[in-house]
């Protein structure tokens, strides 16, 4: 099925994970992080599964990426490693 | 250490991919899984608790236990945070700031002193950044909005995607957002922290007490057929209402803890204005 689709949000969701681990700025890693979710989120709507979808986005996407900015901005924002 | 690291991923990784070679294929009708037990939940959902979203019915109904200890976890995680974070500072600052909101003058108040009691002024910590004016009115009116669609997801879950967990975030994302476009004391004005933590149990406590409900009824433990002599229907319509009942516990104790936690992380566990 629709595997274009599926071979680039896999490809990104690769990217994007990699990402998240390597950079420096920890804000920046909350929001890549965040949009590691938003493409778990597509995957599962592909695959057909709505319901996780749908709590994929607004758990990963949405809520723990508030709580991460928030706790980057309460202690610090580079990382020591 | 990070080389170290570097190969236990490597090598649990590999055997991850190894093992998942495998799996049955996806969607492969001959799987263990796909033999007995979704065809039950396929074929019998709708007769037996007259729900249509199978997802919801097996959530909510034929595996509600474990969905009342993932409640638990969530309100766990919010007293966690509580726990570690929350700092109760007995005496008040020697000097606090206050602010006239419409002419922006800032007045220090020193210990003892008092404002006019009036709306005109709003307590403000030591930085004050201005929210934003178009962030602000955008937020207030997008918000009714989201919590309506909120509470449509708690209510429609038995028909389409969603249901307590989903409601239950987005109505907390709600008023975080309006704790982020203007500050936390706003939000605190609507939902305060007493009514929060009691919210977290209370949601909990519903879907415990329907369980208890069907016990004390004389059927199993969460076995919402037993609910039929209290609601005055047939058993099977009574399932569907008590999985209702239990998405809105859960969607009452999810929201309540998103915000509960948001409130400690975002001010550091002194409530103040937050982000």
């Amino acid at each position: 099925m629709l595997w274009p689709i599926d071979l680039a949000i896999l490809t990104l969701v690769v990217i994007v994970a990699i990402g998240a681990l390597m950079v420096k700025d920890l804000l920046g890693a909350a929001i890549l992080f965040g949009a590691y979710s938003f493409m778990m989120c597509l995957l599962w709507t592909i695959m057909g599964a709505v319901d996780v979808a749908f709590t994929e986005a607004a758990v990963g996407a949405g809520a723990s990426t508030v709580f991460f900015v928030g706790a980057v901005f309460r202690t610090s924002r580079r990382t020591k490693d | 250490m990070k080389i170290t690291g570097l190969i236990i991923v490597i090598l649990v990784g590999g055997l991850l991919i190894y093992a998942a070679a495998d799996f049955p294929a996806w969607s492969d009708p001959a799987s263990p899984a796909s033999t007995y037990l979704s065809p039950h939940f396929i074929e019998k959902t709708i007769e037996e608790t007259s729900v249509p979203n199978i997802v919801t019915a097996v959530l909510a109904d034929y595996r509600g236990f474990d969905t009342m200890f993932e409640t638990t976890v969530i309100f766990s995680a919010g007293v966690a945070v509580f726990v570690l974070l929350r700092t109760f500072r007995r005496k008040e600052p020697e000097i606090r700031h206050y602010r006239h909101v419409l002419t922006g003058v800032t007045i220090r108040v020193k210990k003892g002193g008092k404002i006019p009691p009036s709306d005109d002024f709003e307590r403000i910590d030591g930085l004050w950044t201005p929210p934003d004016l178009i962030i602000k009115t955008v937020c207030r009116f997008l918000i009714p909005f989201i919590q309506l669609f909120a509470l449509y997801v708690i209510a429609h879950g038995h028909h389409s995607p969603g249901g307590g967990f989903q409601g239950g975030v987005i109505l907390g994302a709600s008023i975080i957002l309006l704790a982020i476009s203007q500050d936390l004391r706003t939000a605190l004005k609507r939902i305060a922290e007493k009514l929060d933590a009691v919210l977290c149990a209370v949601g909990v406590l519903i879907y415990a007490g329907t369980g208890a409900l069907c016990l004390l009824l004389g059927l199993n433990f969460l076995d919402y057929g037993a609910l039929a002599s209290v609601l005055h229907v047939d058993p099977i319509t009574a399932r569907s209402h008590g999985i209702l009942i239990v998405e809105i516990g859960v969607g009452i104790a999810v929201m309540a803890t998103i915000i509960w936690i948001y409130n400690n992380l975002s001010s550091g566990g002194k409530y103040n204005q937050g982000l």
